[in-house]
């Protein structure tokens, strides 16, 4: 960088300066061999692109993105969005992005509530439960996850029943092809349903905020969460049975060969989910027992001594002192399990790995491209989890006064 | 799995960025390496399987036998990268292998778009698909509705969704990276029909808990010809793979075996000659010695021979000839004349 003018005594007159050659300038020399540094870079980068393209070229390997548009011609298992043999590999991409989205985002959550209960649960003052914890964590965090994911696929549910001898409870199916429940369908005036779930929302964090101004000014606590779960339940609830149930279920039935109908869970997503899932928890567990660890055990005291309740000291005190430890590295956590969730290629669930960078790539042969997308895909989602992580970190941060 | 494609994918683009092709001289790196360096299965009973002591066997491995004894004199310099369908071209792309010989279906865009080429045919084959006896199934058409088992990155793929689209058929597609996985997934009930190229699925089937309680249904969807692949680039080398294909071709024709190779080498008919070396410079174009063709013969037999041995009626599959007959004898299987 040009060093600032006060710092650099040559800039300090304007009558000196004329006079020094700039290569003595340490200023203008240093932008200088920035300058060349970054031509140096960008001259670089161009030379090896062209490179690529025209050896590409010249082996008859086709190049660009014009595939994207072309039909796909294959069948996927599990979509989130419309997606059918007649699709064009640029929709492959993104039935493949969701599925990665939606393993890893249930994950997340599953590892997050599990991580926590499993770390708390080590540092319990009853042994069995602190041991049983201990236990856990060594086991599943000592075995590789390619494993894991096997066990749960080939071993676990492999062992359910044929559809025809499929499991049946409350309308519901599991057999060896998956899960099967009845899918709720909406019927006209179901939106009502939404306008209140969207009313209670805005009347919960009005209430919240009344509460917090009025125990600031009286300290009177008020009984705001059973409020709000009552609102946000309730006022839903009341507004779907006023407007007369406008919903049915659509039941699994079996025809043919399988069940038809309603929703499927297929058992590649539950093996990878179960598996991301008790992989990562062990980790998180340990992360979550450091960070409580960290707190120093005068902060318990001192909140016992004023008197508040276990559930509080835990919820007001050590919680959110804890958690500045914790966020990092629980970061660290969810970008792994996302990145993880490329394993799924090894059991068929369709992730962007194997629908993409598998099918995809084979059947156009355009290596460099599908290659560098799904590499991008992973990179945003990480800088995506990472950004989040780092704006719930500041909030979370000691606000010194 | 990831990492392979990636690992491949990374040395393409490295050799890509090499700015002097290499992709010509593959006859010379084989010769100073001393060996071939051939991609196969990962394990597909017939075509490229490794016994028990770990030496591969097969009709694709005969093919790369073959070569090896046509460049080095010798059918048993052959290195084996055993590949999954995704992997195999860019492996071929990236020179981490000097041929292909992997069950792979010769198609217009793989033959246009891949930098590759296909020499020839060594297997005419078609997708079928295996099925529980118990079910009473009778056709493919009886199949809607059903969870299909199925390898990824295969033309297999692209058959069936054709096919069950094309007759108003529904199916959920389930797909693994390796036919074994696609097999056993089908063997332990995820799937109700499990489609590959019959001559696999014959040899797969072998392999099943209980063999005789799974049929193939009559129809036969597609036509997949499959055969040995090159890098683009390269004609001498191309050549040689071709021909060598070609010789044990025409070697059954002339009806030379391993067995009578020597004594045919006198002989006075002219096309078992040039096919032997008995006519020098033949093989000058592909700069290899002239008794390439005894060669072959001599270590890895005629076309008809490695049939028998590897799918035909000296193996657990017992495939007939078909369409892989001789042109002269009922089928279609017929090489251009080496003279």
């Amino acid at each position: 960088m040009p060093s600032d003018p006060q710092k650099d005594p040559l800039h300090a007159t304007g009558a000196s300066s004329s006079q020094v050659k700039f290569w003595n300038d340490p200023g203008k020399r240093a932008l200088l061999f920035q300058i060349l540094l970054v031509a140096a870079l960008v001259g670089m980068a161009w030379y090896l692109g062209k490179n690529v393209v025209t050896n590409l070229e010249q082996r008859g390997i086709t190049t660009g993105f014009r595939f994207l548009t072309q039909e796909a011609g294959f069948g996927i298992p599990l979509s989130l969005i419309e997606y059918s043999e007649a699709s064009s590999y640029g929709r492959t991409f993104f039935v493949g992005l969701l599925n990665t989205v939606l393993v890893s985002v249930l994950g997340i959550i599953a590892a997050t509530l599990l991580g926590f209960l499993i770390g708390v649960a080590r540092l319990s003052e009853n042994w069995l439960v602190a041991k049983l914890s201990a236990l856990y964590v060594e086991i599943f965090r000592n075995i590789p996850l390619l494993l894991q994911i096997f066990f749960w696929y080939f071993a676990v549910l492999r062992a359910l029943p044929a559809p025809r001898q499929s499991i049946e409870f409350f309308g519901n199916y599991l057999n060896i092809r998956g899960l099967y429940l009845p899918q709720p369908v909406p019927e006209a005036g179901f939106g009502w349903v939404w306008i209140a779930l969207l009313v209670a929302c805005v009347a919960s964090w009005l209430v919240k905020r009344w509460a917090h101004r009025r125990q600031d000014a009286t300290g009177q606590i008020f009984p705001s969460s059973w409020v709000v779960l009552g609102l946000i339940v309730g006022l839903p609830l009341l507004t779907f049975f006023s407007v007369g149930s406008p919903m049915h279920l659509d039941h699994p039935e079996l025809r043919g060969f399988n069940f038809r109908g309603g929703l499927t869970i297929i058992p590649e997503l539950v093996a990878l989910w179960l598996a991301l899932t008790i992989y990562t928890a062990a980790f998180i567990a340990e992360t979550v027992r450091g960070g409580i660890l960290a707190v120093p055990h005068g902060q318990l005291e001192a909140s016992m001594a004023l008197g508040l309740p276990r559930m509080r000291t835990l919820r007001l005190v050590i919680i959110p002192q804890a958690m500045r430890v914790i966020i990092p590295p629980l970061t660290s956590q969810y970008l792994n399990l996302t990145k993880n969730s490329s394993l799924a290629t090894a059991i068929g669930y369709p992730d962007l790995v194997s629908v993409f960078a598998g099918t995809t790539l084979n059947q156009t042969g355009q290596a460099l491209e599908v290659i560098s997308m799904t590499m991008a895909v992973y990179l945003t989602l990480s800088i995506l989890t990472s950004l989040g992580m780092g704006w719930y970190n500041k909030r979370m941060a000691l606000v010194e006064r | 799995m990831l990492k392979k494609t990636l690992l491949a994918t990374v040395s393409l683009s490295m050799a890509a960025l090499a700015t002097q092709t290499y992709a010509a001289g593959t006859l010379d790196a084989v010769k100073s390496r001393g060996y071939v360096q051939c991609g196969v299965t990962s394990g597909v009973p017939g075509f490229s399987v490794p016994d028990d002591k770990g030496n591969w066997a097969g009709l694709d491995v005969d093919v790369c036998r073959a070569v090896a004894a046509a460049t080095l004199g010798d059918a048993s310099k052959v290195k084996y990268t055993p590949l999954t369908a995704k992997e195999r071209f860019t492996a071929l792309a990236s020179g981490e292998i000097d041929m292909l010989s992997r069950v792979t279906t010769w198609t217009l865009s793989r033959d246009t778009q891949l930098g590759i080429n296909f020499t020839g045919v060594n297997y005419y084959d078609g997708q079928g698909f295996l099925v529980k006896k118990d079910l009473g199934l009778k056709s493919v058409k009886d199949l809607d509705g059903a969870t299909i088992c199925v390898q990824s990155g295969t033309t297999t793929e692209l058959n069936m969704a054709d096919y069950f689209r094309t007759h108003g058929l529904q199916h959920t597609p389930v797909v693994f990276d390796t036919n074994e996985q696609a097999a056993s997934s089908f063997d332990t009930g995820r799937c109700d029909a499990f489609t590959t190229d019959l001559s696999q699925a014959f040899g797969l089937r072998t392999r099943m808990q209980d063999p005789e309680s799974v049929v193939a249904l009559p129809e036969v969807i597609s036509k997949e010809p499959l055969g040995p692949v090159v890098r683009q680039g390269d004609d001498q080398w191309f050549n040689i793979v071709k021909w060598s294909l070609n010789a044990m071709i025409n070697a059954e024709e002339l009806g030379v075996t391993s067995a009578n190779v020597d004594e045919m080498k006198g002989s006075d008919n002219p096309n078992i000659k040039r096919l032997l070396g008995g006519e020098s410079g033949l093989a000058k174009g592909m700069n290899i010695s002239d008794d390439w063709g005894y060669q072959i013969v001599k270590q890895v037999g005629n076309y008809g021979e490695a049939y028998d041995r590897n799918v035909g009626k000296d193996s657990p599959q017992k495939i007939t000839r078909g369409l892989n007959n001789l042109w002269n004898n009922g089928g279609i299987m017929y090489a251009p004349p080496i003279r």
